[in-house]
């Protein structure tokens, strides 16, 4: 028995098998010397020198828009290069997932990065972790080669994928942001879509007289009410409003436009035209009394049809408008909206077959590829005309009716995606204070400039400037 | 002797080098990557040594989540353990005294059940139930508040920063109740029943049989309690993250929900090790600083 094991001795034998635990995995990775990009020959057929049988890894948010189209996509890749192996997988988790395969230098060659735990791309793009996609842009399209990738997207796509001049990420969904009615409930109660501010007022009086809240919105996801207030601002004051707060310029959230178009939607809260309980919501719980006649409108993108597909009654017919003009004399013209892609794809620097990321995301971008995208998952994606033909539901049919008015105005903003805190956390909660009149519209754009300043001065956020 | 501490080893070394690996490494490596500006997102990073605790000073989020966590960490284990204790010794102890002995309320068993049901359901499953429940329109709470005539009292419960932070707590203290019921009163099973009856043949009242006799003769149950609760009020993460998602304006964040987001969403895993080392000390002063404050002697039996 003579034999014990001191307090402290242990302690030491317990700190020498962690010394041991950190040299055999480090959280931190390593070794920095993947240079193992497959490339085959470059042909005509093969643009992007694909190696025919280097295997190909995709990873796809599993979320809205399911994964059943990339398999099909996947499908397309296998016809055209049979002896590469193609391994899927989808999570709604991307983040979580795959952040330990980009730190070990091994992360898949195609993916889909997005959902609520989307990797940051403020934080992929200073790390110098995706493939510039201008390689792509300038291949031929695989519908004509005559006519290269580039000239096949809808505009605005190039835009909110670059990055300091690179185009990083391709999103391929397109999404019409703007505010959403049942053409049922107008048709029957003989209501007409506002088209500026003072009918949007005028309207909602009449509407809540009729027993039915003019608005709803998801009070926990606030910042789908900044959409429209943002829209409205930059098409009273012009791009230049958005630009300055893409560039987090100083006092951009207190230009006059902006503040004007807050003032207008804190009306909405002030004259007591939002749904009462919305602030407790959730996007689908308000959509969900937005579908079942409770509310009039609600501010989302066109993605809103797939979302509620489950509970929108057969007749409901639903339509988006863009947001009202609130002062005759606007810059942009009522028919501009807010209209930009979606759905992110990326193609790691580090994945073993980038050429075949790149390659996957050609085969995406083809016609074919495109309107079968459209079909199964009902919604518009980012090449040109791929809609064409296919029969579309009365959302999806009123957002390309909203694509033609607009001849070209559609407009966005990129501070989102540089900077997604400041939206997602910072703009989300002064909009639950706007909507519920806890702050007025003036000490909501103080509030937001301070976050945005906030976003300016910190040195562990990388900038970007908006041209 | 030779033979039994080789027996002793050959069990103890592979747990003792699979906590090494799996438990104290990560730690040992949270310490060193607080040091750092890692991103999360490769293998590159500076050190900066202090810089993340200075910026965690001064950081008013982080202060904020602070604030909810001691809140929690006061209330919390006094409502559980209050609660528990309560409805623990009706179950052991609460019925009528008869020439049995004494024993629970009619229909212990069947409360015992209903008490620890919600430790049967996953945390998430409990999270997105509650949400749920607190639905303004379509929710269970404003709905029996409505059908029993206090429509002024419906409110939009998650969505409004004065509400938000108790509704959570509320479900915290609801999901946990129910295992110190169980915990209590597989204590109380250990105290003779005799004590009872002499108490009773003296004309002692409940409330006094509760604190003269059981509270004391439980203490060390009620110790352990402590210190899990307090654990579990300075996390928190699931529940908020599921409820409230720390909103609104943040009026219900914690810090685990701050590290979780500095980290996933964004991408500064060497601030997040930061604040994951703060949470470190801060659980650590507060376990021993409730083992300590509740030390009394224990009544030997």
């Amino acid at each position: 028995m003579g034999y014990r094991i001191s307090r402290r001795g242990l302690l030491n034998g317990a700190a020498g098998v962690a010394a041991a635990g950190t040299l055999a995995g480090c959280a931190m990775g390593g070794d920095d010397d993947t240079e193992s990009d497959a490339k085959g020959e470059v042909s005509a057929a093969n643009p992007l020198g694909v190696k025919e049988d280097a295997p190909l890894e995709v990873v796809i948010f599993n979320g809205g828009f399911g994964e059943e189209y990339a398999k099909a996509h996947e499908a397309m890749y296998q016809e055209r290069y049979p002896k590469a192996e193609i391994k899927h997988s989808s999570t709604q988790k991307i983040a979580e997932t795959l952040q330990p395969r980009f730190v070990a230098g091994d992360p898949p060659d195609v993916v889909n990065n997005s959902g609520g735990s989307q990797i940051d791309f403020n934080g992929l793009v200073s790390q110098g972790a995706l493939t510039d996609l201008g390689e792509l842009l300038d291949a031929p399209s695989l519908d004509d080669p005559a006519k290269k990738v580039r000239d096949t997207l809808l505009p605005g796509i190039v835009d909110v994928g670059s990055y300091d001049g690179k185009f990083l990420s391709l999103n391929y969904a397109y999404s019409a942001y703007g505010v959403w009615y049942s053409r049922k409930l107008f048709e029957s109660k003989g209501w007409q879509y506002p088209k500026t501010w003072d009918e949007m007022i005028a309207l909602c009086k009449k509407i809540k007289a009729a027993g039915i809240a003019p608005w709803t919105y998801p009070g926990k996801h606030s910042r789908y009410m900044s959409w429209p207030i943002l829209a409205a601002a930059g098409k009273l004051g012009g791009i230049e409003v958005i630009k300055a707060i893409d560039n987090l310029e100083p006092n951009a959230w207190k230009h006059e436009a902006v503040r004007a178009a807050a003032e207008a939607y804190y009306q909405l809260a002030v004259d007591g035209f939002l749904q009462p309980g919305a602030e407790g919501m959730d996007h689908v719980q308000s959509q969900t009394e937005w579908c079942r006649g409770h509310a009039a409108f609600v501010s989302c993108g066109s993605w809103l049809e797939n979302e509620q597909k489950s509970v929108t009654p057969p007749d409901f017919r639903m339509a988006v408008a863009p947001t009202p003009s609130l002062t005759t004399s606007d810059k942009m013209p009522f028919e501009a909206f807010r209209g930009t892609g979606s759905e992110p794809f990326i193609v790691p620097t580090k994945g073993k077959n980038v050429r075949g990321g790149l390659e996957y995301l050609r085969v995406m971008l083809s016609q074919q590829g495109a309107s079968d995208f459209t079909r199964k998952v009902s919604s518009l994606t980012c090449v040109k005309g791929a809609g064409a033909g296919i029969e579309l539901g009365p959302g999806l049919a009123s957002v390309t009716g909203l694509i033609e008015a607009s001849k070209g105005t559609a407009f966005t903003w990129l501070y989102s995606s540089y900077y997604r805190k400041l939206e997602r956390e910072r703009v989300d909660a002064a909009c639950a204070e706007l909507y519920t009149k806890r702050i007025n519209a003036a000490q909501w754009c103080e509030q937001v400039q301070k976050s945005a300043d906030e976003f300016a001065q910190d040195p562990a956020v990388k900038k970007y400037k908006r041209a | 002797m030779r033979g039994k501490r080789l027996f002793i080893a050959t069990f103890l070394i592979p747990p003792l080098l699979l906590y090494g690996i799996f438990v104290v490494s990560p730690y040992a490596q949270a310490f060193q990557i607080a040091g750092t500006n890692w991103s999360g997102l490769s293998p590159d990073y500076e050190f900066v040594g202090l810089d993340n605790f200075r910026r965690l000073a001064g950081d008013g989020y982080f202060w904020n989540a602070l604030r909810h966590n001691a809140l929690m960490l006061v209330l919390l284990p006094v409502a559980t353990i209050l609660l528990g204790l309560f409805f623990a010794s009706m179950i052991s102890v609460g019925g009528r005294s008869d020439r049995v002995g004494v024993h629970g309320v009619r229909g212990a068993g069947f409360y015992r059940v209903v008490y620890f049901f919600p430790q049967v359901l996953s945390v998430a499953i409990v999270g997105v139930l509650w949400k749920e429940m607190y639905a303004p329109h379509t929710g269970m709470v404003n709905g029996i508040l409505r059908a029993i005539g206090l429509d002024g009292l419906a409110v939009a419960w998650l969505g409004d920063p004065r509400f938000s932070f108790w509704c959570v707590m509320a479900v915290l203290v609801w999901m946990n109740v129910g295992f110190y019921v169980v915990l209590f009163s597989a204590a109380m099973q250990s105290i003779p029943r005799d004590l009872y009856e002499a108490a009773l043949l003296d004309g002692a009242s409940r409330l006094t049989t509760l604190v003269r006799i059981t509270v004391p003769l439980v203490w060390d149950t009620i110790q352990v309690a402590w210190v899990y609760l307090a654990i579990l009020a300075i996390d928190g993460f699931a529940v908020v993250q599921i409820i409230t998602d720390g909103g609104p304006s943040s009026s219900s964040d914690v810090v685990g929900l701050r590290l979780y987001k500095t980290a996933f969403a964004d991408g500064q895993f060497g601030y997040a090790s930061a604040i994951g080392v703060a949470m470190f000390f801060l659980t650590l002063t507060v376990a021993a600083m409730f083992l300590r404050v509740t030390r009394r002697d224990r009544v030997e039996l």
